[in-house]
């Protein structure tokens, strides 16, 4: 690592926002940098010196009182004491703001450096894009039953080829193939079908090569199989229940495995 | 979408959730427009905009959902200024702005310590750092938030908002350094 690459990871290191791998990376360069070292101390010396000051200023009694107030008859009263806005424009806006506020949510960078709740977010976003995809005319870019045709449609869009395979035999149809968006990136999605429910299979790469088991989770009413295996993150989503979600990311890995 | 405002659930709900955060609201407030009484009626509009939109608010944390709201209200405060002949708000700290004391020019001593310094006069300093340093430092330090719940309040991607917290950090320093000198 050079000082370059340090310069802004010292600072994340130093706000404790760095994954484990990262931070020994950084802590390594400045063990050996006696400028970087110097500058980690800088920002800690900073840090403590705004965490001692105590910098919170407590709002005004007045105003809490003065919210407490307009609260319960918020939509009756309309007061909009910055700008005399028409409450419906008020309104507008703000429903406008609230859906860029999770648009954000969703276009977030890519921030392969950071610690925590990565996974839990993309799982978030996996069920955003599972939703988007059964609103009308989204479910599907290539539609087709067969194996052959959905595979090699998905050549040059993605950097992975995602597996397509045919479960017809086990109950779940193969329906199409999809290019969708998570995490700020393309990504693959294989749709099934079981009965009426569709089973979204979105496929990336990883780069940890480990395979990871399986992991059964619900969001928003919905279930996700996740697992990881030979440099591919795998996640299907559906509103079938868990058992036969299992059942369809069992049957898809036995393949998987058979085949390879 | 017509929900009922006047709920008493729906409003204690939104009060338990969102008052607690008051504070740091207001600080937020106080350090985007630099004006009491601008920011008094800024967190008023926030929370009231907040409480008719508590039903597109989709946890977990509050205070990044909080933020966005309070930084639209005082977008809206800037555009207003803007369009106003010559608002009280831009005299001093603007003429500062014209010749920064963050400027690269300041050198930095290495490993030299920063005097302590009381609260005052740290908010003083970091009043002087340019937008969007100012906002994402004070969203850091003051407001506690982590880099994905600022790149959230902020509407930026979190890559963003790492070189803008060092950039930040980098200018605050230097005015500190700065005033330190006899």
């Amino acid at each position: 690592m050079t000082c370059d690459d340090a310069e802004i990871l010292i600072h994340a290191l130093a706000d404790g926002e760095l994954d484990a791998g990262h931070a020994r990376e950084v802590e390594a360069h400045i063990a050996a940098c006696p400028r970087c070292a110097a500058e980690l101390t800088a920002i800690r010396q900073m840090k403590q010196a705004l965490a001692g000051a105590d910098l919170i200023t407590k709002a005004p009694a007045a105003l809490r009182l003065r919210i407490e107030a307009a609260l319960p008859a918020a939509a009756a009263a309309s007061i909009t004491p910055l700008a005399a806005v028409p409450s419906r424009r008020t309104l507008l806006k703000g429903f406008a703001m609230g859906s860029a506020v999770s648009a954000l949510a969703a276009t977030g960078l890519v921030a392969i450096v950071l610690r925590n709740d990565d996974q839990q977010r993309i799982e978030a976003e996996i069920v955003s894009a599972h939703l988007r995809s059964l609103q009308a005319g989204h479910l599907t870019d290539v539609i087709s039953t067969d194996q052959h045709t959905v595979k090699p449609w998905f050549n040059g869009k993605l950097d992975v080829a995602p597996p397509v395979i045919d479960l017809t035999a086990q109950g779940f149809t193969l329906i199409g193939g999809r290019l969708d968006y998570v995490d700020a990136r393309p990504i693959g999605a294989v749709v099934y079908r079981r009965r009426q429910h569709v089973i979204n299979l979105f496929v990336a790469q990883t780069s940890s090569t480990a395979r990871r088991a399986s992991r059964l989770e619900t969001i928003q009413g919905f279930n996700i199989r996740s697992w990881r295996d030979r440099g591919l993150s795998y996640w299907a989503v559906s509103d079938i229940n868990p058992d036969e979600l299992n059942e369809f990311g069992e049957r898809f890995e036995r393949t998987m495995g058979g085949s390879g | 979408m017509t929900t009922p405002h006047d709920d008493p659930e729906r409003a204690r709900r939104f009060r338990e959730a969102a008052l607690p955060h008051l504070d740091d609201v207001y600080t937020l407030a106080r350090y985007l427009l630099r004006h009491q009484a601008d920011a008094e009626d800024a967190v008023q509009e926030c929370y009231l905009r907040a409480y008719k939109h508590f039903d597109t608010y989709r946890g977990p944390a509050i205070k990044p959902w909080l933020f966005a709201i309070l930084r639209n209200v005082c977008h809206a405060e800037f555009a207003r200024r803007a369009g106003a002949p010559v608002k009280a708000l831009d005299d001093a700290p603007e003429t500062t702005e014209q010749a920064p004391l963050w400027q690269d020019s300041v050198e930095t001593p290495e490993g030299a310590m920063l005097r302590q310094r009381d609260a005052s006069s740290i908010q003083r300093l970091i009043d002087t750092l340019t937008e969007p340093f100012r906002e994402t430092l004070v969203l850091r330090e003051i407001n506690n938030l982590s880099y994905r719940e600022i790149a959230e309040a902020a509407g930026v991607p979190v890559g963003t908002v790492m070189s803008r917290l060092a950039r930040a950090r980098a200018m605050l320093r230097a005015a500190w350094l700065a005033q330190e000198e006899p």
